[in-house]
């Protein structure tokens, strides 16, 4: 066999392989997208069986959720104000610190930098019990503040944001103090907009975490219309079975924004996450 | 001293101002990090009634602990950490070298669709794996089952399965983020060294064995390490399967069981000893996992 024509069958493989992987991968958000548009007595009664493409297709599962009675779209408000106020919270301030870690030289630095990575060390489930007695004390339990406030600096954006100061050429910040500018007028005029591939990529990090989060707004988010979805949704996980058709298009549309913040985005997604762990 | 004059001579000064930059990180380490962690430790001696009053109780919520629910936990943990980790390691390896591979073709559009569950929350993805391993026997997996002769499985109801499905939610959900880490772990290593190694007649396995698993080494360290951290503090793969409580221990997680004693029981001493247990038994593996790669040394990064 030549060379050309093994290394084409090679590719073949190799292709056919991931061709497979993918289906695998996609195969629960397809099933799960295909059944919101499944009657829901059936839904219920047969789970999606074999057919992978429903006989009948309708959007009874989804106009409910848009009903006068449904809540979902309260959830849906929720988790948009809560990921946006969150991400441009947390990208000011952890960015603030970064840059302060990463640009300057100053006493007590090399401690707080310790500090940051030991807070990513510690599972935050450990704190949970006396930062809810402490969120009830200041009163912002079942409120936006109490959600955002206790993680709005993110040691991993820290972090992040550190290294990629730490690569930027200091004589920036000479020539900005040449200008007259303060220490914050350097990092508002001069050194942010050098750092905005930085902001971007973790801006997407942040937001896909905040959309995603789950124990911390558990607790912290008391009544029904003040839940983000997924706290919604999996109050509707009853053992009954019998809110599957607000369960599943719910589900669907809870994945959306974060697709289409990815499919326009892959690079910032993916540079993030790589800088941010494999230097760690 | 005018107030005003003192403001703007930090914002002027070189030496000041890195403190008002790291500040925030100082007032919510202070607050949100190390007073609850404090907070817990005093917590774990107490018996805690309501929100503010509590008296000490010595070791009682630790003798407590010791019992079968927290071992059933403990189990749980390390038997899903375990598993998981045997998947999260050799398969996005596989993935990344062959996507690294000039042969491939469609290597973005791979990478990105491999990558997609990671932008799931646990709750959204659950839903559809529970409807997948419904238990009526029309249910897709088990009428897959079927038409292979095997009987249908009531799968949330036995440890054994309930096991499987939280091991398969979670590697689904991680693998593209570790496939992402390894990409970038061989993208930096340099290309002469596959060539001088092919000019020296070595196999593919040989390249793959002797250049390219020892360069990865460091980063199949950092995935282990976020495995076995990720892997203890397990929570929503247990309650999307497991919301409204389980047969028997049954996906009983050590964060499930502080969930359970805390906001359930509403017994928060008991609640906070679980926790600095859970602390202890992730911090000692990292020391063990760092001292074992010799991470310590300054050279090692």
């Amino acid at each position: 066999m030549s060379e050309a024509v093994r290394k084409k069958l090679t590719t073949a493989v190799i292709i056919t392989f991931f061709i497979l992987v993918c289906f695998i991968v996609l195969f629960p958000l397809y099933y799960m997208f295909m059944a919101s548009f499944k009657d829901s007595r059936e839904l219920f009664r047969n789970g999606m069986d074999l057919r992978l493409i429903p006989g009948m297709m309708s959007l009874d599962n989804y106009k409910l959720l848009f009903s006068d009675k449904s809540v979902y779209l309260y959830w849906y408000r929720n988790s948009l104000l809560i990921t946006g106020l969150y991400t441009v919270c947390s990208l000011f301030l952890s960015s603030l610190v970064g840059y302060g870690l990463g640009a300057y030289v100053f006493k007590g630095k090399n401690l707080i930098f310790t500090f940051v990575l030991f807070v990513m060390m510690v599972p935050l489930e450990i704190l949970m019990l006396p930062l809810y007695k402490l969120i009830v004390n200041m009163g912002i339990i079942n409120t936006y503040s109490g959600v955002i406030l206790p993680f709005v600096v993110s040691p991993m954006a820290v972090f992040f944001f550190r290294q990629y100061v730490s690569g930027i050429s200091k004589d920036f910040m000479d020539a900005g103090r040449m200008d007259g500018c303060t220490e914050f007028g350097i990092f508002f005029r001069v050194m942010a907009p050098l750092m905005r591939p930085a902001f971007g990529a973790m801006g997407i990090l942040l937001a896909m975490q905040n959309w995603n989060s789950f124990i911390w707004p558990l607790i912290v988010l008391r009544t029904n219309t003040m839940f983000t979805i997924p706290i919604g949704l999996s109050a509707l996980m009853t053992p009954y079975g019998n809110n599957y058709d607000m369960l599943i298009s719910g589900a669907v549309l809870a994945i959306i924004p974060i697709i289409v913040l990815f499919l326009l985005n892959q690079k910032a997604f993916i540079s993030g996450l790589a800088t941010g762990g494999v230097k760690g | 001293m005018n107030p005003r004059f003192g403001l703007k001579k930090a914002l002027y000064s070189e030496k000041l101002a890195p403190y008002l930059f790291v500040s925030p990180f100082i007032l919510a380490f202070l607050v949100f990090f190390l007073y609850p962690a404090c907070s817990t430790a005093i917590m774990s001696f107490q018996e805690v009634q309501g929100l503010n009053s509590s008296n000490f109780i010595g070791l009682d919520n630790y003798k407590r602990l010791f019992d079968v629910h927290f071992y059933n936990a403990l189990k749980t943990n390390t038997i899903y950490t375990i598993l998981s980790l045997m998947l999260l390691i050799p398969v996005p390896i596989l993935f990344a070298v062959l996507l690294n591979s000039k042969l491939t073709k469609g290597r973005t559009f791979f990478k990105s669709v491999i990558f997609i569950p990671a932008l799931t929350s646990v709750i959204v993805a659950g839903v559809s794996f529970r409807l997948m391993f419904g238990e009526s026997d029309t249910a897709l997996i088990n009428a897959v089952l079927g038409k292979l002769g095997i009987p249908p499985q009531n799968w949330m109801l036995n440890y054994g399965t309930g096991m499987m499905l939280m091991v398969i939610l979670g590697t689904w959900r991680a693998a593209g983020i570790n496939m992402v880490y390894y990409l970038a772990g061989l993208q930096s290593i340099p290309e002469e060294l596959y060539e001088s190694a092919e000019i020296d007649g070595a196999s593919g396995w040989t390249k793959f064995s002797s250049i390219t698993l020892p360069l990865l080494k460091p980063i199949v360290i950092y995935t282990l390490t976020i495995g076995i951290f990720e892997g203890y503090r397990m929570f929503g793969e247990s309650y999307v399967f497991w919301n409204e409580g389980m047969p028997g221990d049954i996906g009983l997680t050590i964060v499930r069981y502080i969930y359970q004693q805390a906001f359930q029981r509403n017994d928060l001493g008991m609640g906070s000893a679980i926790g600095i247990v859970l602390l202890t038994i992730v911090l000692a593996i990292n020391l063990i996992q760092l001292k074992l790669f010799g991470l310590f040394k300054k050279d090692g990064d």
